[in-house]
């Protein structure tokens, strides 16, 4: 059962580089079915650019099956669209209807500057997960499954935050450009687990340390975990708030009590 | 993902970031934003005392002048005769003159680094889902409360602007005939409405906050804790704006 949408007005933004001024670009998109999907509508377009002899629209994207955290876009003023727990790669046309203007902007944050048109560099997280988001490497063979048991609702909890795939959508969508989710998600995933609690509180002290020299901070709107296509709790930034207090406060030769 | 603008960095690893030069604790938490939300929580939760105290104190009013002017006197007195008249007193003033003045130099300078951090606005409307008008307005709303305060010690403490429009001269230990006076003129009264509901709407993003920012989460309680900001903006709220409501009601008068 599937529609043909008619009469889109897309207004994408385009810029040449991370200093030009940029500006929307308005284009009508005559019918497409609502099967597709929103990269896929891109890629019309884009198609049709080149056809004239224009230059195609730049937007990131790679496995377009929603895992791999490439895709972005600002879609009529929310981070990946209007439909909760999607990737802009996973959000289909059905979710707009005939004559419906949609605003396409880049990620906005001092953080992520503007490569060109709608592609951002998010190194910054790259920087933050530098600074602490692993476990130092163990030297010898891969540990034999279950030689450290881990308690379920421990090991689930620690899988929530992990599902956390990099997009930047928090940071897009937080009113104040803070990425306390993000680092949230990625000292949560280790911080949780057994594993990780020899360098957890060096670990939280780092990220957030390294998080400050980016980002904005955090005033609990929640517009991030709303954004989230892994929904990631809130839960997570309490998390690091707490472990970057007892990183000042605790006396670490006693880390191992509890 | 990257291009090559990024600087050559050192390896880092979170053994080696432990070596850098370390400020004394509680400044090195207050250099983060983290640690300054840390500040903003402990100077909120002082100044939550501080409304909480204040509404049920002034509530004496409705028992007449001679039970409102003995509290402002047992407040002058605490813990006399082991502590000198007003020393007590004088340390929890400048207890919270403190707690302010860090909860507004960390307001301020988060909000710096919030502007720094999206130099770029978004060109099209923001949809948003979850922010509230509360969550969106506590930067106004605490401006308004702030400006409050200043006017509300000009008129009761200091009686720079109490007889003002109103009949009588200050007397400080009049509590009773002070405030009954100001808030029997209409704009002073309406003041007072305006900016305790804003302080309600202040209180019932910035007491959630509080848990969130202390890192107070757990499964038990994290339904409560969204009712327990609610409602103690609504028990702080329903008993300051009583107070100008009954004056001008005159349900209180002199």
């Amino acid at each position: 059962m599937s529609h043909v949408l008619k009469n889109l007005t897309v207004k994408v933004w385009r810029q040449d580089g991370p200093t030009a001024k940029g500006n929307f670009e308005t284009h009508v998109i005559d019918s497409i079915t609502d099967e597709a999907s929103f990269l896929e509508m891109l890629d019309v377009l884009n198609e049709r650019l080149i056809a004239d002899g224009k230059e195609a629209v730049v937007f990131d994207h790679d496995c377009r099956e929603g895992i791999c955290g490439t895709c972005s876009l600002m879609i009529n003023g929310q981070a990946h669209g209007p439909q909760r727990a999607t990737t802009t790669c996973q959000l289909h046309m059905r979710s707009f209807k005939s004559n419906d203007t949609i605003v396409i902007e880049p990620w906005r944050a001092g953080a992520f500057p503007i490569v060109k048109d709608l592609m951002v560099d998010r190194s910054a997280f790259d920087r933050i997960v530098e600074s602490g988001g692993y476990i130092t490497s163990p030297t010898g063979g891969a540990p034999d499954a279950n030689l450290i048991p881990v308690p379920k609702p421990v090991a689930d909890a620690s899988m929530d935050s992990a599902a956390c795939i990099g997009c930047g959508a928090c940071v897009a969508a937080c009113p104040n450009g803070a990425a306390n989710l993000f680092v949230g998600a990625k000292i949560a995933h280790l911080n949780l687990l057994p594993q990780g609690q020899a360098e957890r509180f060096k670990r939280a002290e780092a990220m957030v340390d390294t998080m400050d020299e980016h980002f904005g901070s955090c005033t609990n709107h929640g517009e991030c975990s709303a954004a989230c296509p892994k929904e990631i709790s809130l839960d997570v930034i309490a998390l690091m708030n707490k472990d970057y207090r007892s990183a000042k406060f605790k006396n670490r030769k006693e880390l191992s009590r509890n | 993902m990257a291009t090559s603008t990024a600087p050559v960095r050192e390896p880092v690893t979170a053994t080696a970031a432990a070596s850098r030069t370390r400020k004394p604790f509680l400044l090195d938490l207050y250099g983060t934003a983290v640690g300054k939300k840390y500040a903003m929580a402990v100077s909120g939760i002082a100044l939550m005392g501080f409304v909480l105290f204040h509404m049920i104190g002034n509530l004496k009013m409705y028992f007449g002048a001679a039970d409102l002017n003995e509290y402002a006197e047992f407040l002058k007195k605490l813990l006399y005769p082991l502590a000198p008249k007003e020393s007590v007193l004088w340390i929890l003033r400048l207890g919270l003159i403190g707690m302010l003045a860090l909860h507004l130099h960390a307001a301020w300078s988060l909000t710096m680094l919030n502007r720094r951090a999206r130099p770029v606005r978004y060109q099209s409307a923001r949809d948003y889902q979850e922010a509230s008008l509360a969550s969106r307005s506590m930067r106004l709303s605490g401006i308004v409360v702030f400006t409050f305060i200043v006017w509300h010690l000009l008129d009761l403490t200091f009686g720079v602007v109490n007889t003002i429009g109103a009949d009588g001269d200050f007397v400080r230990a009049e509590v009773y005939a002070n405030v009954v006076r100001s808030l029997d003129r209409w704009p002073v009264a309406l003041f007072y409405v305006v900016a305790n509901l804003l302080l309600g709407l202040h209180l019932s993003h910035g007491v959630w906050s509080i848990f969130q920012s202390l890192g107070w989460n757990n499964p038990r309680f994290n339904a409560w804790r969204i009712a327990f900001a609610r409602g103690f903006a609504a028990i702080v709220v329903i008993g300051n704006v009583s107070f100008p409501v009954a004056v001008t009601l005159g349900i209180v008068s002199v």
